[in-house]
């Protein structure tokens, strides 16, 4: 039998971005042994793209924001199918999980009086995410690690894949992982697991997400038992890079619109301005001197409405480039330039405020952002949809297992708002690590796994045994025609007839998955790496396709052109995934429970 | 520019290796990690590369691109000259895994030499500090490091002298004048940068500043005024003067 080296902790945390991290913080302070798994090196996960800001409401820049002004947000934001506990105890919490952040290092951009600056962002009421220029998320995941590598029972083990959650029972006790480097096995033993492992994006063809984003928490837990929630909703970012080719889908922060740049189409019209939704309209400008004096900080002006919802925005960009108002590399025009016309210091304003944006054109476009307006449109940015988790512990419904950040569902419901994303992961990342080792150390020692790990292990190896046969596929090719047919069949607008079509495509490739053969050794493989993670890919993209198929109407990030409005009827559910007994994948929908009253009372005011 | 270009890349690991020359089409914007990846794809999925977001913000595809260290996302095509293979090749100055990927473990325990973020008291009930931009502009340029490691990579006290466990090298000075120059930090880590992070061994050669993608003035606005730190909290005969006469306030050995 292939031999595998053995590890044990109390905790084990999947993943390193601001929620794994944070987890693992939180579960080594309250006094757990923790192990530390990650993808990549550390400082690397995806939390590094992040750039806007993380969105709490200290009232810095406007003293009306509060914890309820957030909640009701968010709640908006996700039409209505939030988890509503996850959603108060985030717009609580986020405001010390900021100063926490300040507390361990990180520099954020100050206000007049040196108190931590806050930004517009869309779909927030008031100026509410701390940020640093546009690189938040560099200075999040550094604190955290630069805080974390200090702590003494944390056990980093970098550039290893989990690619199974082993059970004893109901309980999930451990996992098995490869380490990339020399594609040796171990078998980690734990009472608790946290995965963290964020997001989905690599099962479309146009993604600002990295490589990591193949789902693995999404099916190692739905693999292990567990139900996945609200799946259907994938956020489609309005502005991501269309021109030139290789940039395609490489994200434009929200903070260039949160500065005042605004969109335009082909015949340089605001067309933001044409599809104000009803839910909004009361607090949306509806006229350009009123926006500009929104972003310029007037409290009496309303936002301008390129600052609606990013699923609002994306599709408002779809439809001019459908109706031929698109410019020419099939996006529209985003421009922060055109504020040098208000601004006297415009240009260094820019600069100062959206450094990586000016950086990322000049070097990658050829493109001046302070002279001329870039060229953007619609990127597969970020999963709703997740393990279905409780509010308060983050625990998913198979013991001993939680999730948090992208990887969990719940807090934002059927579209999330930007920055609402990096105080999730921390808020929610200590929650589910404090719950982890409560639970992990409530638990009698888990033993360690005999039998699984084998079989494992001689699955993950199958695609070098294959090496030789007639009709061997490539990983790489299997995994990019995956991307293509779900960019194009369950994407951004969907239909039943073209979603049939990608259930049919998705059997085939996984036929053709199982016959990946991979030439090479086992040391540092990405082409052995990538048909791994095609199990991974492959569930993830069945249960959007499910879940999108199940609801009949358009709401959030979700939009059926066969069912374009939204119907009230799916108001009062979440769309649950099961995996069943014969291994076929069970479609079940859940009753969101009432709010309580206080909470409604909130959402009541807020409208 | 013609529609195919070679690329010579190295291939091997820790016992040996040779460049290796692929042709595959390029298209406009191209970067070179594009071209790696389309390699991979077409004729070479075990090749090895590191690399995360392909958008110059997590530091990962670090390589020597015809020589100059690069980031592999953030190197257009059409800035090199096509009409020569162009060559890929991993970071020299750390040990080789394999192919373009390199082993950069020293970089994550030369943190540990620096003593850690330590903030002076709260200066408000609630908890919070007050400080004012013009008081962080410093310091938010060094923490704009995307730890690449190509000034690691470059430094000839790492490359040519192998001082990996004595020498922190420039991106753990600029971690050091992050937190040295941070307006809430309580700690003193000269004797550390003296000591443990070796940082005598740098003669200023810039190059550090030269490879660096985010463009931060690591040699001028780090290490310099750590140096200089260094050189009056331990060489100046004038502050020696003064401490003879105080009494030792200072302890050189550090702790």
């Amino acid at each position: 039998m292939e031999s595998f080296k053995q590890f044990d902790h109390d905790v084990l945390v999947i993943g390193a971005g601001g929620a794994g991290l944070r987890a693992a913080i939180g579960a080594a302070e309250a006094g757990a042994s923790v192990g530390l798994i990650c993808k990549s090196l550390l400082g690397k996960a995806h939390t590094v793209m992040a750039e806007g800001g993380m969105a709490a409401a200290m009232g810095n820049v406007d003293d009306r924001d509060n914890w309820q002004v957030h909640f009701a947000d968010t709640m908006r934001g996700g039409q209505y199918l939030n988890n509503w506990r996850m959603a108060e105890l985030h717009a609580k919490e986020a405001p010390d999980r900021v100063r926490e952040l300040e507390a361990w290092g990180a520099v954020f951009d100050r206000t007049e009086d040196g108190r931590i600056l806050q930004r517009n962002f869309g779909g927030h009421r008031y100026p509410r995410l701390a940020h640093v220029g546009d690189r938040t998320g560099l200075e999040m995941i550094r604190t955290l690690q630069d805080h974390l590598v200090y702590i003494q029972n944390i056990q980093v083990y970098m550039e290893s894949t989990v690619i199974r959650l082993l059970k004893a029972g109901d309980r999930v006790n451990g996992v098995v992982a490869y380490d990339r480097e020399r594609g040796e096995f171990s078998v980690f033993t734990a009472n608790a697991v946290v995965l963290a492992t964020g997001g989905i994006g690599r099962a479309f063809s146009i993604t600002s997400n990295s490589w990591e984003y193949t789902g693995d928490g999404h099916s190692l837990a739905y693999n292990a038992g567990a139900a996945l929630q609200d799946m259907e909703f994938v956020q489609f970012h309005p502005t991501g890079m269309v021109w030139p080719p290789s940039v395609k889908g490489v994200l434009v922060t929200e903070g260039v619109r949160g500065e005042g740049g605004v969109l335009r189409n082909k015949d340089g019209r605001r067309f933001m301005f044409d599809d104000i939704p009803e839910n909004y309209r009361a607090q949306t400008a509806d006229n350009e001197e009123e926006g500009w004096r929104y972003v310029q900080g007037d409290k009496n002006a309303r936002r301008p409405p390129e600052l609606l919802t990013r699923d609002h925005v994306a599709r408002c960009i779809m439809r001019e480039v459908r109706e031929g108002r698109g410019s020419p590399h099939g996006g529209v025009f985003l421009d922060i330039s055109w504020i040098k016309t208000r601004l006297k210091d415009g240009e260094a304003h820019i600069k100062k405020k959206l450094p990586s944006m000016y950086h990322q054109f000049k070097q990658l476009a050829d493109i001046d952002i302070t002279k001329e307006p870039m060229e953007i449109g619609p990127t597969t940015h970020y999963v709703m949809g997740g393990i279905r988790v409780d509010g308060d512990t983050q625990m998913s419904t198979v013991p001993g297992l939680f999730a948090a950040g992208e990887c969990a569902a719940g807090l934002h419901g059927a579209n999330r708002l930007g920055g609402n994303s990096l105080s999730d992961l921390v808020v929610f990342g200590k929650r589910a690590g404090e719950a982890a080792a409560a639970y992990a150390t409530k638990q009698s020692r888990a033993s360690a796994p005999q039998d699984a790990p084998a079989q494992v292990m001689s699955e993950a190896l199958s695609p070098f045994a294959r090496g030789k046969e007639a009709g061997a596929e490539s990983s790489f090719q299997v995994q990019q025609d995956l991307q293509t047919m779900m960019q194009s069949l369950v994407g951004i607008v969907r239909r039943e007839d073209e979603m049939k079509k990608a259930l049919d495509g998705l059997e085939e490739l996984k036929r053709r998955a199982a016959k990946v053969a991979v030439p090479g050794g086992r040391e540092f493989n990405p082409g052995w790496h990538t048909a791994l993670d095609l199990g991974n890919l492959l569930a993830v993209s069945e249960a959007v396709t499910r879940s999108a198929l199940e609801r009949k109407e358009s709401r959030g990030g979700h939009f059926r052109d066969d069912y374009p409005e939204k119907d009230p009827v799916f108001s009062k559910f979440n769309i649950l995934l099961r995996r069943g007994d014969n291994g076929e994948m069970v479609v079940s929908r859940e009753n969101i429970p009432e709010m309580r009253g206080d909470l409604k009372q909130i959402v009541e005011e807020q409208k | 520019m013609s529609d195919r270009a070679t690329f010579r890349v190295w291939r091997g690991d820790s016992s040996g290796g040779q460049f290796r020359d692929y042709a595959t089409k390029i298209s406009e914007g191209m970067v070179v990690l594009d071209a790696i990846h389309q390699i991979q794809s077409e004729s070479a999925s075990d090749l090895a590369v590191r690399w995360n977001c392909k958008a110059g913000k997590c530091g990962s595809c670090s390589a020597e691109i015809n020589g100059m260290p690069k980031l592999m996302c953030m190197t257009r095509l059409n800035s090199l000259d096509l009409s020569q293979p162009v060559t890929v090749e991993p970071m020299r100055a750390f040990p080789l895994l394999r192919d373009l990927v390199t082993n950069v473990s020293s970089n994550f325990r030369a943190k540990l030499k620096l003593k850690k973020f330590t903030p002076r008291a709260a200066d408000s009930p609630d908890g919070t500090w007050r400080m004012q931009q013009t008081d962080v502009d410093r310091i938010q340029e060094f923490r704009k490091c995307i730890e690449c490691f190509l000034c690691q990579d470059v430094c000839h006290v790492l490359r040519d002298h192998h001082k990996h466990e004595e020498f922190v090298g420039p991106r753990f000075f600029v971690y050091a004048a992050a937190l040295e120059m941070h307006p809430l930090d309580t700690e003193d880590r000269t004797a550390q940068l003296k000591e443990a992070g070796g940082i005598g061994y740098c003669n200023i050669t810039k190059c550090c500043t030269t490879v660096c993608p985010e463009n931060i003035t690591i040699t001028d606005n780090a290490i310099i005024p750590l140096k200089e730190r260094v050189v009056d909290r331990f060489y100046d005969p004038l502050h020696a003067l003064v401490r003879l006469v105080r009494g030792k306030r200072n302890d050189p050995a550090g702790t």
